[in-house]
């Protein structure tokens, strides 16, 4: 394959960041918009191309003999130099997860690029200020963001991963007059930045030990015979695990240092994924541009935490034990933001713990994922689930920010009763909560059940756990429909227009979405996607009693929130009431962001920087100080001497020699 | 004498001195400064061309273009010149510098005595970097040191004086100990009865100072150029100084005199005396590792832009020497880039922060705000120079970090593996810390400064940038973005095209 197709799928969307940002200005905003959204759309024309000929074009580059696909290293270019063994490239990487997530990012982020054109303008179709801008960062975003899922190497990885953050910063802060909206994207930076330092001293360990920051160094063998080609295979991660043990100490504080290693990174994973406690920056991202919140907080840099483990998967399952902290960590998860997502007003927000909770299901699915458990469903599972997740949680941020365009207003309090208004809004956003409810036919039922089957076989508690959090998620959801479009409406104010639905750039990509939604269900993801490339019979993993448990649970859900919430009734006030603690626990998000606030302001900036800073002022610059003082003082002391009067010198003459004269005298005698 | 290169990087800022005291307007002043700083940077690029060109034919000598003119016979004084990659690095960094410097101070009030004393002071940092004789690198040290006292005391803000002085006082404090150094050195620099010598590669390749005064001389010598690569505690001058200085002085001062400590360090105390390096390294490691989050720490409740700044440039000098003494080849390389990073986006930042005060006369960020609606240029480039420091990929911050981290993990691991201690991978993974300390910081700065709501009504009548701001600013951050993206040229000048004598010289092949 040649790379011509991989590099340009990076360098338009750098191109056009350089070109918008720089020129942007001295073009029309609708320019600006187009050509934006006309380049997106020739990278997901490449990268559509790129990932058919992967998966379908059988080349032995791709696939071998036996049919298992491989992995294919496009090009690899060395960028930073440490040693002579330790390189960062800059490459591309082809294998069936990366090659999903260029389908993914493309078309989400194209949607999005559409969608914008409609979205970022008001009322009378002006379009908002720093719509160029706009455009710019999504572009910076898309790079950086296929950049991050084409690495070849760990470091390439992290240096993307940077590259997102800083373009997830510049978007959330894209209302930068709204002092909310700097603030979270500087909450969402620094705790992000926080989680990576864990993943960089994570990457050092584990490239001090292996010498290398390749992938393909970590998790696969060469193929035989053909350049560049790679496939997945557990003798390198052993190999891995037996350098650390051999090293001359293999413990670390009760845990082996590869395990250590691989927490750390997953930390890095966490921080992006919103993982509890690290989450607290995902719920105020929603402060940036609704298509950014779909884009970014939903469908594609959130999931880089997950496609991290997955990448180093191999390498997870030669230290158990983290698998299972990434299990515990995304079980709790999962079910704490489902429950907060219960509680919640604004719509965004109530999405943004959904994502969080989603996201927990990846994570607990590879948490859960072993070979010898239907050929590691849980990997699987996990990508599928990233996949659809994609694809229904982008369609319920853009009808969500279709409802905030005609209502200006992100409270549900001031929605209710859409349903007559904006019919497209209504029967997509319906699609996309089916689908997240996980009811047959639509996408989420399938990628969920597999997520539930793996957890079944790896212990019934998880499975037990993540069904509960299944019905949770269910309910939120409906509880969210009914009461955006059900409910009776508001009257019409005065002087302004009734709800309806969006121009066609923003219904385009919400039946677009919705139709993606009811079909995915059915690509039979297992003959794609596998942990080691094998692919497998996906039906033959389908187990019809966890699906029809996990269904029941679905619609019993469902039907709950219909009782509670179809109508205005008093059932959610007296459930409210009966359980006070419970509610306002959710309702604040379990006071997480107040304890944070705490320990940065109360412990970190007032305990110690402040402190620090009176200490330099005081104690070291006065150190310095009090040196320049007693000089001073000292050379004052002995001026004296030197009057200039002559009389004095005289005095002091006499006086000398008289007692000089004296001591003479004395000793003489 | 001038068929030497070199010597023209001191030749050059002479001639500029004696064409700007004929200079009867402030253009022929400009014209001067700008052609003068322009040959500058020509010679530098040309020099580098050079020298890859010699070394790409095979020339293995430490240094190249070594030359060496006796000037006072009885002591064996030379002005001796030699560079390597590590030094060729330094003179672009300095040549970029001055010019971004000069066009930053476009409209200094008394613009003839400024620009005379500010190419005197690049006169010293020039002919430092050039110099291989420790006595004449003594000298063009202080040549670069005194002029900051009348820059600063004439031409200064807030509370010059005191702030001149005690910049000047501590770095000659410094410079007394440095000096004490540099003659115990000469005293041992040859074997019984050998000639007494002060040129750099002559002392090493005798390798005769007793250990007993190694252990003497090392620390007095990186005390003395710590002092001026801002290590704690004697950083304190750098707040002061940097928060009185105008514009173009914090540029060069922030921007080059800092890099003379690191790479004084780097090319005397360390090359000269390997032994005590190694075995007294451990001091200044927990030194310069408390300089790195110390600095960071209290750059977080400033509210002076330029005292954040000074502090973050504490924090960033420290990890220059906390890299150095890693005594690890990657760290090593890590720190000179460090010093080129640190030297452009530092100069970037104070540059920004002059053209933002003399717009709005105040330098708290209590109260400004919301600046990227009035300047944007300004705040744009307020906010790369931002990324950079906190250590974006792509711009200059980010490589130079990450080579000094895995230099140090390695460094630290190999300590700590073969049971030699782990203070190296403690202050290591303390130092990696600062990555996020200096997100807090720098976010703070950009959310309170440039972004929210314009905070004083009188700000909207300001305008944006002037052409030569402008170009003072786009000069640097192309250097900046330049190296983020293409670190391995600079990774190869300093290191892997020709491996630096002191490499090999600590024993780290």
């Amino acid at each position: 394959m040649s790379p011509t197709i991989p590099i340009l799928i990076l360098a338009i969307p750098l191109f056009m960041f350089i070109f918008l940002g720089l020129c942007g200005k001295k073009m029309s905003h609708l320019l600006a918009g187009v050509l934006g959204t006309l380049g997106m759309g020739t990278v997901l024309v490449l990268a559509y191309y790129t990932a058919f000929t992967y998966f379908f074009s059988g080349s032995e580059m791709f696939i071998s003999e036996a049919g298992e696909r491989l992995q294919y290293v496009v090009f690899n270019q060395t960028w930073l130099q440490f040693t002579h063994s330790l390189v960062i490239s800059l490459g591309f990487f082809l294998d069936p997860i990366s090659a999903m997530m260029l389908v993914v990012i493309t078309t989400i982020s194209f949607m999005v690029h559409l969608y914008s054109l409609g979205y970022m303008r008001d009322h009378h179709g002006v379009f908002e200020k720093g719509f160029q801008r706009f455009y710019a960062f999504l572009s910076l975003f898309s790079f950086s963001m296929l950049g991050l899922v084409v690495a070849t190497n760990i470091f390439q990885m992290y240096i993307f991963w940077e590259l997102v953050g800083a373009s997830s910063y510049l978007l959330i802060g894209f209302y930068y007059t709204k002092h909310s909206a700097v603030s979270a994207s500087k909450k969402a930076f620094i705790v992000t930045r926080f989680a990576d330092l864990g993943f960089l001293i994570g990457i050092l360990v584990l490239s001090y030990y292996t010498g290398t920051f390749d992938f393909t160094n970590l998790t696969s063998v060469p193929v035989e015979g053909i350049a560049n080609t790679y496939h997945v295979d557990l003798s390198t991660p052993t190999a891995v695990l037996g350098v650390f043990q051999s090293s001359a100490a293999p413990m670390f504080m009760g845990a082996s240092v590869l395990t250590w290693a691989l927490v750390l990174i997953f930390m890095g994973g966490m921080g992006k994924s919103a993982m509890m406690p690290l989450h607290i920056w995902l719920p105020d991202a929603m402060e940036g541009p609704t298509p950014v919140s779909a884009l970014i907080h939903a469908a594609t840099m959130v999931v880089a935490g997950v496609y991290l483990v997955a990448r180093l998967f191999p390498l997870y399952l030669m230290e158990t034990s983290a698998l299972e902290i990434i299990t515990v960590v995304g079980a709790l998860t999962a079910f704490y933001a489902a429950m907060v997502a219960c509680a919640q007003i604004d719509i965004k927000r109530v999405l943004a713990f959904s994502t969080i909770s989603q996201i927990a299901f990846m994570m607990v699915s590879l948490g859960v994922a072993r070979p010898e458990y239907h050929e590691g469903l849980g990997y699987m599972a996990s990508m599928f689930h990233l996949f659809t997740h994609a694809m229904f949680k982008a369609l319920l941020f853009l009808g969500a920010g279709a409802l905030i365009h005609a209502i200006g207003s992100n409270d549900y309090t001031e929605m209710h009763g859409l349903r007559k208004y904006m019919p497209i809004t209504h029967w997509t956003f319906l699609i996309g909560c089916l689908a997240i409810a996980g009811i047959i036919p639509f996408s989420g039922f399938f990628s969920k059940d597999e997520i539930l089957s793996a957890a079944v076989n790896y212990g019934v508690w998880v499975y037990v756990w993540m069904s509960l959090v299944a019905g949770l998620t269910a309910f939120y959801m409906f509880r969210l429909y009914y009461l955006i479009f059900w409910w009776k409406e508001h009257k019409v104010r005065e002087g302004h227009h009734a709800p309806h639905d969006q121009p066609w750039t923003m219904s385009l990509p919400l039946i677009i979405l919705a139709a993606v939604s009811c079909v995915a269900g059915f690509i039979p993801f297992g003959e794609f996607v596998s942990w080691n490339g094998e692919p497998y019979d996906f039906m033959a993993h389908f187990d019809w009693n966890v699906a029809t448990v996990s269904l029941i649970v679905a619609v019993l859900s469902i039907l709950l929130a219909t009782l509670m919430y179809r109508k205005e009734n008093p059932l959610p006030a007296k459930f409210k009431n009966a359980v006070p603690a419970l509610w306002d626990w959710c309702h604040h998000r379990f006071y997480w962001d107040e304890l944070y606030m705490f320990i940065t302001h109360k412990i970190i900036f007032n305990g110690i920087c402040r402190p620090l800073a009176w200490f330099d002022r005081h104690i070291i610059d006065g150190t310095m100080d009090s040196f320049a003082y007693l000089t001073n003082k000292a050379s004052g002391a002995v001026r004296p001497l030197q009057s200039g009067q002559v009389q004095m010198y005289v005095w002091i003459y006499v006086i000398g020699a008289l007692l000089l004269g004296g001591i003479t005298v004395l000793c003489l005698i | 004498m001038f068929t030497n290169i070199l010597i023209y990087f001191v030749v050059i800022p002479l001639v500029m001195l004696g064409l700007l005291a004929l200079c009867q307007n402030i253009k022929q002043i400009r014209a001067v400064a700008v052609v003068g700083s322009l040959g500058l940077i020509g010679l530098s690029v040309w020099v580098l061309m050079e020298y890859l060109g010699i070394r790409a034919a095979g020339n293995e000598d430490p240094m190249l273009f070594v030359d060496s003119w006796t000037w006072f016979a009885p002591l064996n004084i030379h002005l001796a010149v030699g560079v390597d990659g590590i030094s060729i690095a330094m003179l672009l960094l300095s040549s970029i510098i001055v010019f971004a410097g000069s066009f930053a101070s476009w409209k200094i009030a008394q613009p003839k005595e400024f620009f005379l004393w500010l190419i005197l002071l690049s006169t010293g940092v020039f002919g430092f970097f050039i110099s291989i004789d420790m006595f004449t690198m003594f000298m063009f040290y202080e040549v670069a040191l005194i002029p900051m006292y009348l820059l600063i005391g004439v031409w200064g803000s807030g509370n010059k004086n005191y702030s001149a002085m005690k910049l000047t006082l501590m770095l000659m404090g410094g410079s007394a100990f440095l000096m004490l150094s540099l003659i115990g050195i000469y005293y041992h620099s040859a074997p019984e009865g050998g000639q007494l010598t002060w040129n750099l590669l002559e002392i090493v390749h005798n390798d005769a100072i007793p250990h007993g005064w190694q252990s003497f001389l090392f620390p007095m010598a990186f005390v003395g150029f710590g002092v001026l690569g801002a290590m704690f505690p004697f950083h304190t001058w750098s707040p002061d100084g940097h928060a009185s200085a105008p514009t173009a002085v914090s540029m060069l001062h922030a921007g080059v005199l800092m890099k003379l400590g690191g790479y004084g360090c780097f090319r005397v105390a360390i090359y000269t005396m390997p032994q005590a390096a190694h075995e007294l390294s451990w001091i200044f490691l927990i030194l310069t590792g408390i300089s790195v989050v110390y600095g960071a720490f209290c750059a977080c409740v400033k509210t002076d832009l330029k005292y954040i700044n000074a502090y973050s440039s504490v924090s960033h000098c420290g990890l220059v020497l906390f890299a150095i003494l890693m005594l690890n080849e990657t760290a090593m390389t890590g720190a000179i880039m460090q010093m080129l990073s640190h030297g452009l986006m530092t100069a970037l930042f104070f540059a920004l922060i002059g053209m933002i005060y003399g717009r709005t006369h105040t330098r708290e960020i209590t109260k400004m705000g919301g600046m990227m609606q009035i300047m944007p240029y300004l705040s744009v480039c307020y906010v790369i120079a931002g990324m950079a420091s906190l250590g974006l990929p792509g711009l200059s911050g980010f490589v130079a970090e990450m080579t000094i981290f895995v230099g140090s993990f390695q460094a630290g691991m190999a300590d700590y593996l073969s049971g030699a201690g782990s203070l190296r991978l403690v202050f290591t993974l303390i130092a990696c810390c600062s990555i996020v300390i200096t997100a807090v910081y720098i976010l703070r700065v950009v959310g309170k400064l440039l972004f929210g709501p314009v905070y004083d009504k009188h700000h909207l009548e300001l305008t944006d940038a002037t052409w030569w701001e402008r170009l003072s600013t786009v000069t640097l951050i192309v250097c900046v973005a330049g190296i983020g993206c293409f670190p391995n040229f600079f990774n190869n000048l300093i290191n892997f095209t020709f491996k630096p004598a002191i490499f090999s010289v600590l024993g780290m092949n």
